[in-house]
């Protein structure tokens, strides 16, 4: 027994170091308590409504958010408007469909089956429309950059005055947290931008904070699907565990010999 | 081998068994004599049975809802991940399945090394495991380039570039990989359709490596050939059974840990980035099971020697049965080598930590140094240490003492509990 405490540990140290290698470039991002961390963790559920808003509101006018359908914003572990108003944000977008019988185009209101309409029609339109840069898509961006939530939380208040050493060309703007300190997009956010329905005061930090996690739950929709079975699994594991232990030992002691 | 006088009981069991006698078969297995004395060490190979059946299910689940083309590959596995029942669950084992199975692998290779399971009689068993192991990197490999974000484009891209190092037919067979002039949708279905068979060619080799064990049976920590069955051993159901189940259930926590709670950890952030030729990632950094060879062949400057150097550093291991002279085989009775052993697993360590860093400065010169003594391990000290070590006593079974009493049991089992 004392032997395989050593094991699990070893795997647990070489595991540590491995994975400690990766943060390799470390800033120091701005914390907060995101609801969703952790073994029970779960998202906000007005936080997510609030976090839709400022997305559909601010950052849609830029970003795509290609993989999500409308469906996704009434379903169980999201943002979970009822069916009723999930109808209506979708209704609230033209969809291009077709072609008819004759062989036209035509534009309707969305459904709750469609996928977000995008702001764009295709790369380069975006890049024309943003001096060159592409604005990434949204739906997995949180898992697509190293610091994860902390770094778009940290990135949304990271504007500043570029220090005298940086010159900044046209269309660029100085944020401490991005890579290179460098970012085509100007500060999306500025204090009372959007007027939250649930009267909540739309700070920057509030904003950022609801946004962010907005894009947790659009990067990862069954996250709390996901914790959840993970504390049941891991609790039958450790009880089952525990039962082949005893069995085990109660087998073994028929033998001389130490398991 | 246990003798196989076995017969059924029942005469239908008898008929069947004199056509095809899967049920001698089962009857060896289940009464397979082991060594009573394995330790947990023994219990990866069963973990890693495990691993395999697990990657193979998973697998085909998502080969029913993944499609192979450039320009849908990424949003298929979108599409597992929301819409498709548990599809999340299913990729994120497979995903970090692939993980632990490297995790157990290199568990169960050093155990080898320590307990030196690769000698005499045992060298073919070594090398099918040899062969295994370099096909799962093959088909780990090619898995972390079917999602097609960033990483697994452009460590396409390095990776099979490498094969340009061979002189006059490397660009050939670099255009010959690829189908075409560059990674792209050809590279994608090629890949997919190997990824898919490789697994079959590692369970059929799994096969090979269990039946080519169950000849000489295991080998064991005190690492003396031992009479078979006897007071030395167990059947291998109960005993073994339950004890490599228990195990397995340990592993499994820390497996389930990963999947549900810490899925993308061990995954490279820009792998969620859609694969795009035109953007070059900052760092290109093969998966954490590849690093020590991936530092290997950047801390060699020339390209070809690099790449000759990354797969010495593999091959080099089929040899090892005749590189190492000693003829003991357990590092308990071997003070030298226990002490270069783990000098080995901690360079190794090393060379897994500079190789997911940029290759220049201080981290070049750790990758070289370490490099050179992980050759210097199996091609001078390993053959010299054969002849120059001077090992303890070796007890002759592991339940008796040496003739009179000797203390040697003892100490042989002290020692055991201190290694690790």
């Amino acid at each position: 027994m004392k032997n395989l405490f050593k094991l699990f540990s070893l795997i647990i140290l070489i595991i540590a170091s491995n994975s400690n290698s990766f943060a390799a470039e470390k800033v120091e991002y701005l914390k907060t308590d995101w609801s969703f961390k952790g073994l029970f963790g779960k998202f906000d559920r007005a936080s997510l409504q609030r976090g839709y808003q400022v997305y559909a509101e601010v950052c849609a006018s830029c970003h795509s958010m290609k993989y999500l359908s409308y469906r996704n914003l009434a379903e169980k572990g999201g943002p979970e408007f009822s069916e009723a108003q999930a109808k209506a944000i979708a209704a609230s977008f033209e969809v291009t469909d077709g072609p008819n019988s004759d062989g036209e185009m035509f534009t309707r209101p969305g459904k709750l089956s469609d996928k977000f309409v995008m702001p764009y029609d295709n790369v380069k339109a975006a890049q024309a429309a943003n001096g060159g840069a592409y604005p990434p898509d949204m739906s997995v961006l949180v898992k697509a950059r190293g610091g994860g939530v902390d770094y778009i939380y940290s990135l949304l208040q990271g504007y500043e005055e570029a220090p005298s050493t940086v010159t900044l060309d046209d269309g660029v703007y100085y944020n401490k947290y991005m890579y290179g300190n460098k970012i085509r997009m100007a500060a999306p956010l500025s204090d009372g931008l959007v007027e939250y329905g649930d009267g909540t005061n739309a700070t920057i930090e509030q904003m950022s904070k609801d946004v962010t996690t907005f894009l947790m739950w659009s990067a990862e929709p069954h996250l709390e699907a996901r914790h959840q079975m993970g504390f049941k699994a891991i609790t039958y594991l450790i009880i089952l565990t525990t039962l082949v232990y005893f069995s085990m030992k109660k087998i073994w002691s028929r033998v001389e010999s130490e398991v | 081998m246990s003798d196989h006088d076995y017969r059924p009981k029942s005469k239908v069991g008898q008929w069947f068994n004199d056509r095809l006698p899967l049920l001698t078969l089962a009857n060896h297995l289940t009464d397979y004599p082991t060594p009573k004395n394995l330790n947990y060490w023994w219990t990866f190979g069963g973990i890693l049975t495990f691993c395999l059946i697990t990657q193979i299910v998973t697998g085909l689940t998502l080969a029913m809802h993944y499609i192979a083309h450039a320009d849908m590959a990424f949003e298929s596995v979108e599409h597992i991940m929301r819409d498709v029942n548990y599809g999340w669950l299913i990729r994120y084992i497979h995903a970090n399945g692939a993980s632990m199975f490297f995790l157990a692998v290199y568990i169960h290779i050093f155990r080898s090394l320590f307990y030196g399971s690769y000698k005499a009689p045992r060298e073919i068993i070594w090398i099918l495991g040899i062969i295994i192991y370099l096909l799962m990197m093959a088909a780990a490999f090619m898995g972390y380039v079917l999602p097609w974000g960033q990483m697994s484009f452009w460590g396409a891209t390095v990776i099979t570039n490498l094969f340009s190092a061979i002189p006059f037919v490397g660009e050939g067979i670099v255009t010959w990989l690829w189908g075409g002039y560059s990674v792209d949708n050809p590279t994608l279905t090629r890949f997919f359709t190997l990824h898919y068979l490789i697994p079959f060619l590692i369970l059929g080799l799994v096969v090979l490596h269990i039946w080519a064990l169950h000849v000489p049976g295991n080998n064991n920590p005190v690492g003396i050939d031992i009479k078979k069955p006897s007071k030395d051993t167990v059947p291998f159901h109960p005993y073994i059974v339950i004890k490599d189940g228990f195990a397995l259930l340990m592993f499994m926590i820390v497996f389930a840990f990963f999947v549900f709670y810490a899925p993308n950890i061990l995954g490279h952030a820009d792998n969620y980035i859609e694969a795009n030729p035109m953007v070059t990632p900052a760092h290109i950094v093969p998966e954490w099971y590849l690093l020590p060879f991936y530092a290997i062949l950047r801390s060699v400057p020339d390209k070809l020697l690099g790449v000759v150097a990354m797969l010495s550093a593999i091959l080099i291991l089929a040899v090892l049965p005749w590189l190492d002279t000693s003829k003991i085989r357990s590092a308990v009775f071997r003070p030298l080598y226990k002490q270069f052993y783990w000098i080995l697993v901690a360079d190794v360590l090393i060379l897994g930590y500079v190789g997911a860093m940029p290759a220049e400065g201080l981290y070049l010169l750790i990758a070289r140094v370490a490099t050179a003594y992980y050759f210097l391990h199996f091609l001078v000290i390993l053959p010299v240490l054969g002849f120059k070590e001077k090992t303890l006593p070796v007890p002759l079974s592991i339940t008796e003492p040496v003739l009179g009493g000797s203390p040697n049991l003892a100490a042989a089992r002290n020692k055991e509990s201190k290694i690790e």
